[in-house]
């Protein structure tokens, strides 16, 4: 694996073979020490354009995991703002010689610019870029669905046979976006719920159902219920009227929790919005995955940085 | 290319029953043994020598795997390597006697990362090191204790080990490349 | 001083091949076997020659953006495309929305020599949509400014605009409105869509164009005005120009050539080279759009030339800016897109690319093409030419084109201005020997 751009392009072995060196990874993580030597010697930059400790932390410890050589980087502004500009940062980079670089970036396509550019040679994961994707935090969902429902089991398999619905924001949501492509190459059946206010135009043609209504999407059985965060903002540009009437709808409250099969997990990207998109009721249930996907995502995401470091450089999608 | 069939099943079967007497005999019984392959077909010969030695020794002897793919030393060469599992017994290997299983043993590089890949899980009071074929081409100060076979081999040859369980046959044999007049 | 010219053998449109012998600036004769002492020759065989172009939209940046762009090197770029005549944006800083700006935009024009440089004034102060520009002031000021656009934003106080299409009839203006509802296309990225949801980048939906459209031509015929509506982009505009020259509106649209030939899905590489407003729409809408081309509901290509310097393409998609540079390329993007597609023959060219956006500019020269009497506006096309678009045939100060890399038909071989020729063999004539040949304009 050259780069980790998006889930889009990933095939479903690519996809299992990441999950299933996951697993190995997740093993390290019960050891008393929690350390492989695999990327000795390689420098890891965590180039983040916007602030986000949880996913830093994660990829730090990801890459600590693995012996490489961290190098935290907050960049400040971008062209947009005549800070430094994305081109001197990468630049920068690589005459520091990082063998990978992990962005954070606000504006959607960053880092596929950063991997194409020729400004740098190194390895780029998508750490989030803009309303785009966010392909390990699809990654981790993936592999914490397949933990939760086939345990020991899991190496080697999809999602096949399972039902997603992923409620929120998906507009401005990149999680929505990694997870939509990644669940259903995985063979899992995704169903979007949101307002149609922030379904983006054009959605009709992703391989996954609409509904506007979540009771009406909770009155089928379903494997995963996955909430977005609801930004607050968004309420004054009118997607929606009320933070109330948003949580009354498409909250998923504690009368809606009792609802749930009983094998029903729920899973939240974090940070949660308690009381708006997600109840305390439902966010500290046991059917909460919440904390597991953030221990997940150091495995996950030290999966990545290996095959991405390991092995010669060469050129696969 | 031309292939040379080394050992056959019987062969392979007398070798590791030797090994199993060996090491009960070393170790003065299966007390604190525990057997340790490395995989692919090191797992699979760890499990028959373990199951060889709790038949003579009437007690089980437990034994696992331990993958070496993260301690490798040349991960940034060649095609990225996937790793496998590695299985240690519940009892773990603080204070056991750890016999490091492998099918080939050649340079030493996987034996110096398997030792590495022990030090992480805990610590043994002894290891030793099993292999069905030693073909010699030590780049390491490293040395077997059991050994199924030696055989002297070329460099430019190739050992092929297969086993029932993953290739559906099983023999020893010596490739060698077009040509070459070993 | 004025030098005379020998085409010899040029194709003509519609017709076989003619000599042209160019003196005093004017077609002095048509016919075969034509010579004069003196005169530099100009071998056409088998090249097509075509009406001076004239653009009705191009950025030439100067004054405030002298590092994408200057009135000079916009005039060679344009030159080098086959162009005689541009019509310069007004948003410049100074914004062009007084008599001096427009006068300084034209005179430099001038003083370059290599196309007549016609200013476009703004409809509203410092194009901030609030009160009228002094529109009379530019069209009696020696620019003599009959179009008159805040192009790269909307005119869109839909008073206001009343008020500007009513104004301008008192100096045979016209108003070119930039169709974007600003409040539909707040952050906007590109086309709104099925790409735009995969990308992730905010979306500028067909209808904020469609909209604008449809009110501006109801206006016009309200007020018994002409507007002209720039680059039309989406199949639905198509539609309701359509609709409104079927109501005898006066109303007059343009598209762009890369609109003709370049599709959304390019955004997917997150090139910002493809970043432009309007943004490239859906295959659907490329279609529409050649087809109203043909079927006169478009009535000119013009090629909406936004030069911008490498920083500001050089990075990620949402901090790049709008545009592309598109003299030097503009006839063979026409010719790859429409004319080698069917849709266009040379002669529509001729009227799209030519006497229909000079008419609509008020400027005169251009009413009957090449013919004996006409002012000497021509260039040489070879039609059976193909190259790869390398920064080299690149003549502006600024490389943001989409097409670098890709093979493109056609080449332009020569082209005369004003009797002048301004391009030789696909080489720009020198400036020096531009303005000793001519001597001052004006």
């Amino acid at each position: 694996m050259r780069h980790l751009l998006s889930t889009r392009h990933l095939s479903r072995d690519e996809a299992v073979a990441i999950l299933d060196v996951a697993e190995d990874m997740a093993d390290v993580s019960t050891r008393e020490i929690k350390k492989l030597p695999a990327l000795r010697g390689k420098t890891v930059v965590n180039l983040f354009f916007e602030d986000s400790t949880r996913t830093r932390i994660s990829f730090e410890a990801a890459a600590k995991r693995l012996s490489a050589d961290v190098i935290n980087f907050a960049a400040k502004g971008s062209s947009v703002s005549k800070g430094e500009s994305l081109k001197d940062t990468a630049q920068t980079l690589a005459a520091i010689g990082a063998d990978a670089v992990v962005v954070r970036h606000g504006a959607s396509g960053a880092p596929q610019v950063l991997a194409t550019s020729g400004w740098i040679d190194a390895g780029v994961v998508n750490a989030g870029d803009g309303t785009h994707e966010h392909p390990t935090q699809a990654l981790l969902d993936a592999f914490t669905i397949r933990r939760r429902f086939f345990g020991a089991d899991a190496r080697g398999r999809d999602l096949a046979g399972l039902s997603v619905v992923i409620v929120g924001d998906v507009l401005h949501s990149r999680v929505a976006r990694s997870n939509a492509w990644l669940l259903t190459t995985l063979g899992a059946e995704v169903r979007l719920v949101a307002p149609p206010t922030l379904l983006p135009v054009g959605v009709e043609t992703w391989p996954v159902t609409i509904d506007y209504s979540l009771d009406s999407a909770l009155a089928t059985p379903t494997d995963v219920v996955m909430m977005l965060r609801v930004q607050a903002e968004r309420m004054s540009a009118a997607f929606f009227p009320t933070a109330r009437e948003y949580a009354r709808l498409w909250g998923l409250d504690d009368e809606r929790l009792a609802r749930l099969d009983e094998g029903t997990i729920v899973m939240h990207p974090g940070p949660m919005n308690r009381g708006l998109e997600i109840s305390s009721g439902a966010a500290d249930s046991a059917r909460s995955t919440v904390l597991e996907q953030v221990s997940n995502g150091v495995s996950v995401r030290m999966a990545v940085l290996y095959l991405l470091l390991s092995g010669e450089r060469e050129d696969l999608a | 290319m031309p292939e040379r069939v080394v050992l056959q099943q019987a062969d392979i079967a007398r070798a590791l029953t030797r090994i199993s007497h060996e090491i009960l005999e070393s170790n003065r019984g299966a007390d604190g043994i525990v057997l340790l392959g490395i995989p692919t077909r090191g797992v699979l010969l760890g499990r028959r020598i373990a199951a060889t030695m709790s038949q003579i020794a009437a007690v089980p002897v437990p034994h696992g795997s331990l993958d070496v793919t993260m301690y490798r030393d040349d991960l940034s060469r060649g095609r990225i390597r996937t790793p496998s599992p590695t299985q240690i017994p519940p009892g773990g290997i603080d204070g056991a006697v750890v016999v490091l299983v492998d099918d080939v043993l050649y340079s030493g590089r996987t034996i110096r990362a398997a030792l590495d890949a022990l030090g992480d899980l805990g610590r043994p009071r002894a290891v030793r090191l099993a292999a069905l074929v030693d073909r010699g081409h030590r780049e390491l100060p490293i040395r077997p204790d059991f050994v199924g076979k030696n055989l002297p081999s070329s460099q430019h040859e190739r050992i092929n080990v297969r086993l029932t369980e993953v290739d559906g046959d099983e023999y020893v044999s010596i490739v060698s490349p077009e040509g070459d007049p070993a | 001083m004025s030098e005379s010219i020998v085409v010899k053998g040029a194709r003509l449109l519609g017709g076989g091949a003619t000599d042209l012998l160019v003196r005093d600036g004017v077609i002095a004769e048509m016919g075969s076997g034509l010579s004069e002492g003196g005169a530099r020759v100009i071998d056409a065989a088998g090249l097509i020659a075509l009406p001076g172009l004239v653009d009705l939209h191009t950025h030439l940046r100067e004054p405030g953006f002298e590092q994408s762009e200057t009135v000079l090197t916009g005039s060679r770029a344009a030159a080098a495309g086959g162009f005689t005549a541009v019509h310069a944006m007004a948003n410049t800083s100074p914004v062009a929305d007084t008599a001096g700006v427009v006068e300084q935009v034209a005179s430099l024009g001038d003083a370059a020599g290599y196309v007549t440089v016609r200013p476009v004034g703004a409809v509203t102060v410092g194009l901030n949509g609030e009160a009228l520009a002094e529109i009379g002031a530019m069209a009696r000021s020696r620019a003599a400014v009959r179009v008159f656009s805040d192009d790269g934003k909307c005119v869109s106080d839909p008073l206001l605009m009343r008020r500007a299409l009513e104004y301008v009839k008192a100096f045979d203006g016209v108003i070119a409105q930039h169709a974007q509802e600003p409040r539909l296309t707040e952050g906007a990225q590109m086309n709104e869509g099925i790409v735009s949801s995969e990308l992730g980048l905010a979306g500028w939906p067909a209808v904020a164009e469609e909209a604008i459209i449809a009110r501006d031509v109801l206006l016009a015929e309200h007020v018994g005005s002409r507007v002209h509506i720039c680059h039309l982009s989406t199949a639905g505009s198509v539609e309701v120009v359509r609709w409104a020259k079927s109501r005898g509106i006066a109303v007059t649209a343009e598209v762009t050539p890369h609109h003709l030939l370049l599709d959304e899905e390019l955004v997917r590489s997150y090139d910002a080279r493809y970043k432009v407003n309007p943004p490239l729409r859906r295959a659907e809408d490329v279609q529409a759009l050649r087809a109203g081309l043909a079927d006169g509901t478009i009535d000119i290509v013009a090629t909406d030339h936004a030069p911008h310097p490498a920083e500001d393409k050089d990075c990620e998609w949402s901090g790049a800016a709008f545009g592309m540079v598109g003299l030097e390329t503009a006839l063979s993007v026409v010719q790859a897109s429409v004319v080698d597609s069917g849709h266009l023959d040379w002669a529509d060219v001729a009227r799209v690319f030519s006497r229909i956006p000079a008419e609509i500019g008020r400027l005169s020269g251009y009413e009957r093409g090449i013919a004996v009497g006409a002012e000497a506006n021509f260039t040489l096309y070879d039609d059976t030419a193909s190259r790869v678009i390398e920064k080299g045939d690149l003549r502006g100060k600024s490389t943001n084109s989409p097409y670098l890399s890709l093979t493109l038909p056609g080449r332009v071989v020569t082209t005369v201005h004003s009797g002048r020729a301004t391009v030789l063999d696909g080489e720009l004539v020198d400036p020096d020997v531009l303005r000793s040949v001519g001597g001052p304009r004006g």
